[in-house]
């Protein structure tokens, strides 16, 4: 069958029922994509100050941690998480699948689970490399004035420090947009899965350029919120 | 010690016998001079001298391993007296000495008004009782204090500026105001123009040569020997740790006595 004809015959009303559906795909899509900086932020944070803790093994643990995530592939990543339980357990993989299929709610609380880990990684090492590049001189600028360690956090290095991580943060979550699209691969219906459904089931291929708009408009949201914020604090820095 | 004791008898600022190593490496080997109110020192020698450690450990960035250091005959620091070395003793002490560093090191996301400001307006929140009963007098005493201060060093008009939109010069003046802020005893600068142009230099010169006239006791490390010989009432040369040579300026750059001063300042 001539894939035109088919988007033709049916016209209108297949591309309402289309961008339904991708609208659909595309709100599991903004779920992963949130959730993902929810966590992810926080425990980013947590990651970059235990690999600049003073305790050696901690420090050593978690640099190598964060080397084996950020050098391996996130959907291998993705795969250990959701299937590596059922096989550990012993558990053949299709009746854990198939009890799996009940709950799909588990696929999508792996797949956001090895991405929280996988950007947390990432986030670290921006947050490491943020704070590290704060001037040993401005916190003996405030030491010599007499503030305490919190009012010199707080007041004086939070900010340069976020400063300092806008832009790398900017790069990193524009490819969290994208990196969504690997949840497909463990059965998320998220927005690329739909297309590919649309695809396999009714043989048509626009949807996936189609998912392809909604991907740029988001990252196109993404990227001004990012400059917004730059621009904002750029009005103290040159 | 007693002897040193009788010497200094009205000396503001005592240093005797101050200690201190990196590792291996011994950076101060006992270094001991007094300075009386109003006077300025200035520190000179070569790099890796223990200049800038020394200035560092009046300060408390750097906690020397022995000596003592008392101003106006009270200790602020003791090796061998532990409880000065409580953080909130030593944070108490250090307001007796304000520092300006080479690099400036103003809060970049501050007015130059706010630069000033900050440290004044946090300490009053935890230690002023009348910050709680009368916030707004406290916080407009802090400000009009901090623009007299600006009126001063000739950059009230920049008060809403920040530190970027200023040259080096003027950004180091506004340094030296952060410092006064908290009106230190002792004002101590690190090589205040060695990152300024000459043209610039000149006006931060000015700016300390202001603060000699009105009475303001300073230590001063410095390359600028013209402006050494010029401001300061007792220069101290530091050669690997020792003092190798002190006195008036007029005798030290004159008539220098040590072999190595006098190859320093042939240079």
């Amino acid at each position: 069958m001539n894939l035109l004809l088919s988007a033709e015959t049916t016209g209108w009303d297949t591309f309402l029922s289309v961008t339904q559906k991708l609208a659909g795909g595309f709100g599991t899509t903004l779920l992963l994509f949130f959730l993902t900086l929810l966590f992810a932020i926080p425990l980013g944070l947590l990651f970059a100050c235990i690999s600049r803790a003073r305790f050696k093994p901690a420090r050593f643990l978690m640099r190598a941690f964060i080397y084996v995530i950020r050098g391996t592939p996130l959907l291998l990543q993705l795969m250990i998480v959701v299937y590596l339980p059922g096989i550990a357990f012993n558990a053949p993989l299709t009746k854990w699948e198939i009890f799996h299929q009940n709950v799909p709610l588990s696929y999508f609380c792996g797949a956001l689970f090895a991405f929280v880990i996988n950007y947390a990684c990432y986030f670290a090492e921006i947050f490491r490399g943020g704070i590290e590049n704060i001037p040993k001189g401005q916190y003996e600028a405030c030491e010599v004035l007499g503030m305490t360690k919190s009012q010199t956090f707080f007041r004086v290095i939070l900010l340069q420090v976020i400063r300092n991580i806008v832009a790398p943060m900017s790069n990193e979550v524009v490819t969290l947009v994208k990196d969504t699209a690997l949840a497909r691969t463990v059965s998320v219906v998220e927005i690329f899965f739909t297309a590919s459904e649309i695809l396999r089931l009714q043989f048509i291929i626009w949807p996936l350029f189609y998912t392809g708009a909604f991907y740029l408009l988001f990252s196109a949201l993404v990227t001004l919120f990012f400059g917004i914020v730059e621009k904002k604090l750029s009005r103290y820095w040159k | 010690m007693d002897k040193e004791y009788k010497n200094t008898e009205n000396a503001l600022l005592e240093v005797l016998e101050l200690t201190k190593s990196f590792g291996e490496t011994q950076v101060l080997k006992g270094i001991s001079f007094s300075l009386k109110k109003g006077e300025v020192l200035a520190i000179i020698g070569s790099s890796g001298s223990g200049k800038t450690t020394l200035l560092r450990c009046l300060n408390f960035l750097e906690t020397a391993d022995g000596g003592r250091i008392l101003v106006d005959g009270t200790p602020v620091f003791d090796a061998a007296d532990p409880s000065l070395l409580h953080p909130k003793n030593i944070r108490k002490n250090r307001l007796t000495f304000g520092l300006v560093f080479q690099n400036f090191q103003l809060f970049p996301q501050y007015s130059v008004l706010q630069n000033l400001t900050l440290a004044a307006i946090l300490s009053a929140k935890q230690n002023d009782p009348e910050y709680k009963t009368d916030k707004k007098k406290v916080l407009d005493a802090i400000d009009t204090r901090a623009l007299a201060l600006l009126e001063r060093i000739g950059l009230a008009e920049k008060k809403d500026n920040y530190p970027c939109q200023l040259s080096g010069g003027q950004q180091q003046r506004v340094a030296i105001a952060r410092a006064l802020m908290l009106t230190p005893a002792i004002l101590c600068f690190d090589e205040p123009t060695s990152a300024l142009d000459p043209e610039l230099t000149k006006e931060v010169l000015r700016v300390i040569r202001d603060l000699k006239e009105n009475g303001h006791t300073m230590v001063v490390v410095t390359h600028e020997m013209d402006f050494a010989r010029d401001v300061a009432d007792q220069v101290i040369f530091m050669a690997d740790g020792v003092i190798e040579e002190s006195g008036a300026p007029s005798e030290l750059f004159t008539s220098p006595k040590s072999p190595i001063l006098r190859s320093f300042l042939s240079q």
